[in-house]
């Protein structure tokens, strides 16, 4: 069987016969749907429900204002912060299950892979219990705060001023802090599999020569993980870019990402055209995100 | 060995992960100057041994000294011992030159004498001009002499080599071999060699500790470890050998014999200092058994002169039989019913024709050939 696929080319029927199917289900329910998208992009509303394709490029014309594009550049920059966070993160993450013992390994890797089985939804909603204004997150926060004025006045001191829960939802912080929560598995596991295929001797014949710690992470860790950190800030930065749930739900009215005003356009301002050409700019800005990095591997790949 | 400093001291060492005891109890000096090798199988514990002096590993138990310093709780990049690894470990993103003065630059050593010096260890290693190649445009004997290099460069009082030769074919492992002790004679640095080769070893090596289940066998230098094993386990393991159970009958200062059931009444012209009707085993190399066509046995042995009639002498049939270029190895069944391998050198082009398979063959050895084995 490996065989027949291996040489596809002196037995085209078969492979076909086999990659037929899921070519059809790429074409018709993907392809041909972004095709109708593209194509509303370019076209004007005639109706409530009709839209005229006329060849118009004043929805991209709008959609390069700056009103939209601010909103744009700032879920870059959202996503850009989450990418960062995830990589400080996750890199240790990523060691630490690296250097467990085998038997520990699998029970970690769980762990990171565990919550990809519960809804987003569902994980979201969690998240937002934990945070609200009676949540534990606050209650910790609270009883800190109260035991600090507690400590204060046993030593002698003034007491402190009652506890105000502080609002964690609902602004750009829980964006952020939220994205970062659901995204960090993406970004452990390429993390991992980089460092997992590290051989452990250079980490060893670095330390001894004499480096410390620090100066083997920075020289000979961090260098040969590269392609498996560029996988990682790859696979995180897209989807927060176009992160919609998220923002949506846990974010104020500020605090508003790309991908929630597509939604407006499709949705309550009913322009399909609009949201039609925001949506590409954003595949086009993914695109040449991913353009680059596959750049940069071939680049990798001539130096050697 | 001029100088008899002792540069490496294991001190009663012992490692334990978890249940398992990977070095038990190993009390060594290694002498300065010395090319010192542990041997033994895999899963000995020789390279838990070996990584103990580098620092990767903590002793459970016992102290390492190094040039009289205790550094049983030195980290690896503060211990004055460098290492080579079995997978040579060349940093990959790095350029040779690069790979070799990445020591020296953490030591802070100012870029002339830097260069100077990556240029003095690769040419040492045969690597000059070599300096701007990337590891991944190099062979594996390459390879390895860039770790030699960046190892060496760091002048180290002690270098470490885990199963240095284990990755390259056959021919250049033989080369390597003479390479590496020319090297230790030029640098002068102690060397310590982690192998399960005993070619290897025996080839390379001022002195050998072979390493069994985590304990000491035997330290001795090459010959001594062949000629001289002070047990079965080192008999067997350093070269090919036969064993056979007996009782010591005769044992004095000039003379000893052996009563084998499997083989014949063996006599030795010395003696071995054993209770008298204890158990104990005979080693015989295959090489030093003399094959010869029944009859023609006692004039060969009249010759020698060296042991009473009925000893040293045995009688079988050709059961196996590889030709192997230089020598001819024969698997002889004796009449006792017990296998014996004899090696012939093939002294001419048709020596391996003289003996074929079922022919029937005498042997004989020299009194001072078999070794006697207490335990």
């Amino acid at each position: 069987m490996a065989g027949l696929v291996q040489d596809w080319k002196a037995h085209k029927r078969p492979f076909a016969a086999i990659a037929g199917a899921p070519l059809f289900w790429l074409l018709l329910f993907f392809l041909v749907p972004m095709a109708i998208v593209w194509l509303y992009s370019f076209g004007e509303n005639a109706g409530p429900a009709d839209i005229a394709i006329s060849g118009t490029l004043d929805n991209y014309k709008r959609a390069t204002e700056w009103l939209y594009l601010s909103i744009f550049l700032k879920s870059l920059a959202v996503a850009a912060l989450v990418t960062l966070i995830c990589l400080i993160i996750g890199f240790p993450v990523a060691m630490a299950i690296t250097f467990a013992t085998p038997k520990w390994r699998p029970w970690l890797l769980l762990g990171i892979m565990l919550p990809f089985w519960t809804n987003l939804l569902v994980r979201t909603y969690a998240l937002m219990v934990l945070m609200g204004t009676n949540g534990y997150a606050n209650m910790g926060l609270g009883a800190l705060w109260d035991g600090t004025s507690w400590l204060r006045v046993a030593v002698g001191m003034q007491p402190l001023e009652a506890w105000t829960p502080v609002q964690l939802l609902y602004n750009n912080f829980a964006v952020v802090l939220g994205l970062v929560y659901v995204h960090l598995p993406f970004m452990v596991l390429p993390l991992y599999a980089a460092l997992d295929r590290l051989d452990k001797s250079l980490i060893e014949a670095s330390l001894d020569l004499g480096a410390g710690h620090l100066r083997t992470l920075m020289k000979i860790v961090v260098p040969l993980a590269g392609p498996g950190i560029l996988a990682g800030v790859m696979i995180t930065l897209i989807p927060a870019l176009g992160a919609y749930l998220t923002p949506d739900l846990m974010g104020g009215t500020e605090s508003q990402m790309i991908a929630n005003v597509i939604e407006r356009q499709f949705k309550r301002a009913n322009d399909w055209p609009f949201g039609a050409a925001l949506s590409f700019l954003l595949i086009y800005a993914m695109f040449i995100l991913i353009a680059l990095q596959s750049m940069r591997r071939d680049k990798g790949r001539e130096a050697h | 060995m001029t100088d008899a400093q002792p540069i490496i001291q294991i001190r009663n060492v012992s490692k334990r992960f978890g249940k398992v005891t990977a070095v038990d109890n190993v009390t060594l000096d290694i002498m300065a100057g010395e090319f010192f090798v542990l041997l033994g199988p895999s899963g000995c514990g020789k390279t838990t041994l070996l990584r103990m002096i580098a620092g990767f590993e903590l002793p459970t138990e016992g102290q390492i000294l190094i040039d009289g310093q205790d550094v049983s709780n030195v980290p690896p990049n503060k211990r004055p011992v460098n290492m080579v690894f079995q997978s040579y470990a060349v940093f990959p993103h790095m350029s040779v030159a690069d790979n070799v003065a990445y020591g020296l630059k953490i030591r802070g050593v100012g870029r002339g004498e830097r260069e100077e010096r990556v240029r003095e260890a690769l040419d040492l290693v045969k690597l000059g001009g070599f300096e701007g190649r990337m590891p991944d445009q190099m062979s594996g004997g390459q390879r390895q002499r860039v770790a030699l290099a960046r190892s060496l460069v760091m002048r180290p009082k002690v270098l470490l080599l885990d199963e240095p030769l284990s990755a390259l074919d056959a021919k250049l492992r033989a080369q390597m071999q003479f390479e590496l002790s020319d090297l230790q004679d030029q640098v002068g640095i102690t060397f310590v060699t982690v192998t399960h080769d005993q070619d290897e070893a025996l080839s390379m090596a001022s002195r050998i500790a072979v390493i069994n289940k985590g304990e000491v066998a035997q330290l001795a230098g090459p010959s001594d470890l062949y000629e001289y094993p002070a047990n079965r386990f080192v008999a067997d393991f350093v070269g090919s050998v036969n064993i056979f159970e007996g009782k010591l009958t005769l044992d004095e200062p000039d003379r000893a014999a052996v009563d084998c059931p499997g083989i014949s009444k063996v006599y030795l012209n010395h003696g071995v200092t054993g209770p008298h009707g204890a158990d104990v085993w005979i080693a015989l190399r295959p090489e030093k058994i003399y094959l010869h066509v029944p009859g023609e046995g006692k004039a060969v042995r009249a010759a020698a002169q060296d042991a009473p009639d009925g000893h040293n002498f045995a009688r079988g049939v050709i059961k196996g039989m590889s030709y192997l270029g230089d020598i001819t190895l024969y698997e002889i069944k004796l009449d006792s019913g017990e296998m014996i391998r004899v090696s012939r050198p093939n002294l001419s082009r048709h020596d391996q024709e003289d003996f074929t398979w079922d022919d029937r063959v005498s042997m004989h050895w020299r009194a001072d050939s078999p070794v006697v084995l207490l335990g």
